[in-house]
């Protein structure tokens, strides 16, 4: 008998897992095969835009997927470093023989944690709730909840031109009846579609004729926590490959023979991730698309080459790859595949990640619709803090849209459903500013010491960090800069007008031209890190923009505040436009604020809930 | 889900023939019931029908009838229209019908929201819908017709969609950084587009004031001493233009003297102290009630007497109001000029009431202030509401604050906060954005992806 079981162990299974046994229950993580956890089938690289912002928010929680990707990188930069702070986002090349290994070392040193190799084909459910799992062998395994982050492994299919095998990444054994299961008990099950390029053999690739890519030269970690050292020097390159006119002549000559164009494929694929051949039907005045080959791995020598996924038949694959420039003799050591897969219509999960259907069973990652091992990884750690207020009877952890890309995340998916794999991206959040990849400690440790799933040393740090803002921040505003002639001499050999006299260094700082590191190496010399520093400095330069987020963020609260009974009876309510009602009665929202958010409820809808609210319920 | 409104959808004793509507489900079935000769609910959708209307056996009127059925209708509701012809006692006799027979009288403007509701049209047309049903006068009718044909919706619609286009621009630079085949959004690059913005909406903004001025008119305040000629040069142009209305004192908040039409625009006379009875009135007028009437109105015509020298308490009076709409107005030009003009350091116009064209000065000034002759010769596609107006106002105060942030240096992103709140508070005005506009937007029109 175990408090919580696990069932899948990609990004989604490995936080679920780690983060319950971390707040101290019995847990088992169950998986088809232990040498896969951690695994990265797809792109070598954790983090990327937004995606980078979420592994902080994870971190930030107690979770593991910074801490692994610190220690098991070719590569680290920090995009958008040019723009402005909210949009700042790290991203490294991962190994990947390293990265799994160092997972599962973590996981394995997780204390209350166990590791178990097996198929699950059934749950154990007893009137609407869940009480554990059953193997492929018919075994019983009991447990209070259940988590389930099966990946693409629910019914997989890999296809490739016209081949269609059933199975799920690298060839492993796929969950054949799960799925039909969790029909049975009530779920809706909708079928999706996602791709993975070519892999190329490292020393069949003529990178002297193409664009590298460097890693940043400046130091970068996802971890709040600990301080891995690595050598910036050593850091290996990514290069820039183009497609070119024979790429598209060859790709338009066989289009009836790629799985989708071919029909051959029922799935519906990313529109983010779309195939090649999607690109050049799709985008047929461009004459070229980018592509990147990056390392998957210093202990194999497979490349993989991005941008270039597509379900073409081998043969076909061949000549495309040879009519890109540099891999004129590539040998191709993974053709590209498209994977097609079960996953519940997220409509069917709560904000909390639990099933509306079946108690105490919690999903996460791919399994809802999402993409990617980020979104998995957010969506795991949430599951698995949630799995175990449930069963200790404790209101669940639910982030808000203002709190973190995992709060926008978890909301889009049950409120909007999806009908592709979710991405996230920054255009997603509305307070993207707000949401900085730079405070998601500050937003986030709070409520994760308030679930424990943080240790008291972390949110010591946490505190400290945060006494020593307010601290500087009120220094700031304080001190004022007295203008003698040597200061004076400072501003003018910086080639800085001089400010007025009688003014505090906080508005000095405000100033377009003006640093913290410019204001302290001169004048103020307190001793502060670089982390306090970004804080410090984007808090001033950019309050009028965080204020008037923070003004947007409690108007949206006010609408969250604004209840729609459960009960509701969508019927009766007139003048809702049908597809408004349809997608209401459905999704069922719990405020004002997610009906808002419904595509295809419009404003017009809302006012007319509001004043039928107001006219039945009295509700302000 | 809804019962069966009617209502005379003609105005009133106007013309020969006024028009009964009745929209709702029951609309075919009640009107079935008062029309003989055909049985309506067999005939086809937008027919149009000869009969007689009965009240039992009595006979009512000859009429036209229409039969349009759901949903391609104005409100999407089955609606029947009764061409009537006897007039406005027999109409409303058939209202009456109607109502015995289940309908029940629509409230005013309930047809366009129905038409609104069940999104037929969208609201900034509803809001001119409703304009049209109020309009006034003909500029005012005019104005309200276009926006139906949504010539100002299209305008905005074309800014908000180029709006639309960088915006996705600089989020796929955002989301895609390496991505080096999409164009890049720098700040200059933005500053050229955000300029133009800028004076696209412009230009509606201006339109919005032009567009309140046919909505409301123009309210004016006639200040002066009692001697100067206040009455006259009022009773003058009431009587060279024409009047529109003598409002019954009481039925709006201020008390209005009358009203003119000039270029079709609406100037309507606020009542001022003094203006009827001069005997009562002291000597003076207090520099705070001419400032509290001068409040209330959009133009002060502050009159001065060419007979006689200018006092130090008007010129005082003069500069209280110089955050005003001011045109000052020296009358009794046909007298002997007593006036030292050079105390006044305004511009002013000169004119008298004695003579044929005496105020000509006065209203072409008041044309000038206003841009009157522009406004109605223009294409008409205003914004008209506080609304409308208010959103298009939000709209530029947001471009405006882009543009600051460009002027500050601050980065693409955080420039693109305003504009993106510029791009949807004109998403709000047309009435047609939805959450995922913006990365639906982004995936149309570029390529991308691993």
């Amino acid at each position: 008998m175990y408090d919580i079981i696990v069932v899948g162990g990609g990004h989604a299974g490995c936080e679920a897992a780690h983060i319950a046994a971390k707040m101290g229950h019995k847990t088992l993580l169950v998986t088809g095969n232990i040498k896969n956890i951690g695994d990265m089938p797809c792109n070598p690289s954790i983090g990327g835009t937004a995606k980078g912002i979420i592994v902080r928010e994870v971190d930030a929680l107690g979770g593991l997927m910074g801490k692994i990707a610190d220690i098991s990188h070719l590569q680290i930069k920090m995009l958008n470093n040019s723009k402005g702070p909210a949009v700042r986002s790290l991203r490294c090349q991962a190994d990947k023989i390293t990265y799994p290994k160092n997972m599962l070392n973590a996981l394995k040193n997780t204390l209350n944690l166990e590791i178990k190799e097996e198929m699950i084909e059934d749950l154990i459910v007893e009137e609407n709730k869940v009480k554990g799992v059953i193997t492929a062998g018919g075994e019983k395994i009991r447990s209070e909840a259940v988590i389930l982050t099966t990946g693409t492994y629910l019914k997989g299919n890999i296809l490739v031109g016209s081949e269609n095998t059933p199975g799920g990444p690298h060839g492993e054994k796929r969950s054949n009846y799960l799925s039909d299961k969790l029909k049975e008990y009530g779920l809706k099950i909708m079928r999706l579609k996602t791709g993975t390029p070519q892999r190329i053999k490292k020393d069949s690739i003529d990178f002297s004729v193409m664009q590298e890519e460097k890693g940043d030269l400046h130091p970068w970690k996802f971890s709040f926590d600990d301080d891995y050292k690595y050598d910036v020097f050593k850091q290996q390159s990514c290069y820039l490959v183009y497609t070119n006119d024979l790429t598209h002549k060859i790709i338009r000559d066989n289009l009836n023979k790629s799985a989708m164009y071919g029909g051959y494929a029922t799935g519906i694929g990313p529109r983010y991730c779309p195939s090649i051949e999607d690109k050049i039907v799709r985008f047929a005045d461009k004459e070229r698309h980018q592509l990147f080959l990056e390392p998957e791995s210093l202990y194999y020598d497979d490349w993989y080459l991005q941008g270039f996924s597509t379900s073409m038949p081998r043969d076909v694959q061949e000549l495309m790859v040879h009519s890109l420039h540099g891999l004129e003799n590539a040998v191709i050591t993974k053709y590209a595949y498209a994977i097609e897969y079960d996953a519940i219509d997220p409509l069917q999960i709560k904000p909390s990640l639990e099933n509306k259907i079946i108690e105490n069973l919690f999903t996460a990652g791919q399994i809802n619709g999402t993409s990617g091992y980020e979104e998995a990884a957010g969506q795991g750690i949430i599951a698995g803090i949630n799995a175990c207020l449930k069963i200790t009877n404790r209101e669940p952890l639910i982030l808000k849209r203002s709190d973190a890309y995992i709060g926008v995340l978890i909301d889009d998916l049950v409120t909007k459903g999806t009908i592709e794999p979710y991405r996230m991206l920054t255009s997603r959040a509305e307070f993207r500013l707000l949401l900085r990849s730079d405070n998601a400690d500050l937003r986030l440790r709070e409520y994760a010491h308030n679930v424990g799933s943080i240790t008291s040393e972390q949110y010591q740090e946490y505190l400290n960090k945060k006494e020593k803002l307010s601290e500087v921040l009120a220094l700031l505003r304080k001190t004022y800069l007295n203008l003698t002639e040597i200061n004076k001499q400072i501003f003018q050999d910086n080639n800085l007008s001089l400010p007025h006299n009688n003014i505090n260094f906080y508005d000095l700082l405000k100033r377009p031209e003006i640093s913290l590191e410019f204001l302290n190496n001169n004048f103020l010399k307190l001793d502060l890190t670089k982390e306090i520093m970004e804080q410090v400095e984007i808090e001033v330069k950019y309050e009028g923009y965080i204020k008037k987020a923070f003004k947007e963020v409690e108007k949206m609260l006010k609408l969250e505040e604004k209840e729609i009974p459960d009960d509701l009876d969508y019927a009766k309510v007139k003048n809702l436009a049908t597809e408004a009602r349809q997608k209401l009665i459905k999704v069922r929202p719990k405020t004002i604020a997610q009906a808002s958010r419904i595509s295809g409820v419009n404003p017009v809808d809302i006012s007319v809930l509001s004043v039928y609210l107001k006219k039945e319920y009295n509700n302000e | 889900m809804e019962d069966t409104i009617c209502a005379i959808a003609t105005s009133p004793g106007i013309g020969a023939i006024s028009i009964v509507r009745i929209s709702g489900q029951d609309a075919i079935k009640i009107a079935n019931k008062i029309f003989k000769e055909k049985d309506l609910t067999k005939e086809a959708s937008h027919s149009i029908l000869y009969g007689h209307i009965y009240d039992n056996e009595e006979l009512i009127d000859e009429v036209l009838l229409s039969i349009m059925l759901s949903p391609r209708t104005y409100t999407k509701e089955d609606i029947v229209e009764i061409n009537c012809h006897g007039g406005i006692n027999t109409t409303m006799k058939i209202v009456e019908l109607l109502i015995k027979n289940g309908c029940r009288l629509a409230t005013p403007g309930e047809f366009t929201k129905r038409a609104f509701l069940n999104g037929r049209i969208n609201l900034l047309q509803a809001e001119s819908v409703n304009d049209l049903i109020m309009a006034e006068n003909d500029a005012k009718r005019v104005l309200a017709l276009n926006n139906i044909g949504g010539k100002l919706t299209q305008k905005i619609k074309n800014i908000r969609e180029k709006m639309g286009d960088i915006i996705a621009n600089i989020e796929v630079n955002i989301d895609y950084p390496e991505y080096e085949d999409e164009l890049v959004v720098t700040n200059n690059l933005l500053e050229k587009q955000l300029t133009i913005f800028k004076k696209e909406l412009q230009e509606i903004v201006n339109d919005a004031n032009n567009g309140k001025i046919i909505n409301e008119g123009i309210k004016v305040a006639i200040i002066g001493r009692p001697n100067v000629g206040k009455s006259s040069i009022l009773n003058f142009l009431l009587d060279e233009e024409k009047a529109i209305v003598t409002d019954i004192p009481g039925t709006t908040r201020d008390i209005v003297e009358g009203s003119i039409s000039l270029n079709g625009v609406k100037l309507t006379f606020l009542d001022t102290a003094g203006i009827h009875d001069t005997s009562d009135v002291v000597e003076k007028i207090g520099v705070e009630k001419s400032k509290e009437v001068a409040q209330k109105a959009d133009l002060v015509i502050f009159c001065l007497n060419n007979n006689e020298d200018v006092t130090n308490e008007e010129l005082k009076i003069l500069d209280e109001l110089k955050k005003q709409e001011v045109i000052v107005f020296i009358n009794k030009s046909d007298l002997i000029t007593k006036l030292d003009y050079k105390k006044l350091n305004t511009s002013y116009v000169v004119g008298n009431t004695k003579e044929l064209n005496g105020l000509d000065n006065l209203k072409k000034e008041i044309q000038n202030r206003f841009n009157l002759n522009n406004i109605v010769n223009n294409n008409m596609s205003y914004l008209t509401n506080i609304r409308q107006i208010t959103l298009i106002n939000k709209a530029m105060d947001s471009l405006n604050s882009a543009y600051d942030a460009y002027l500050n240096k601050l980065e693409v992103d955080i420039i693109e906060i305003d504009l993106k709140d510029a791009w949807n508070y004109l998403g709000e005005l047309i009435g047609e954005s939805y959450s995922d506009e913006l990365v639906d937007n982004i995936f149309s029109k570029f390529c991308l992806g691993k």
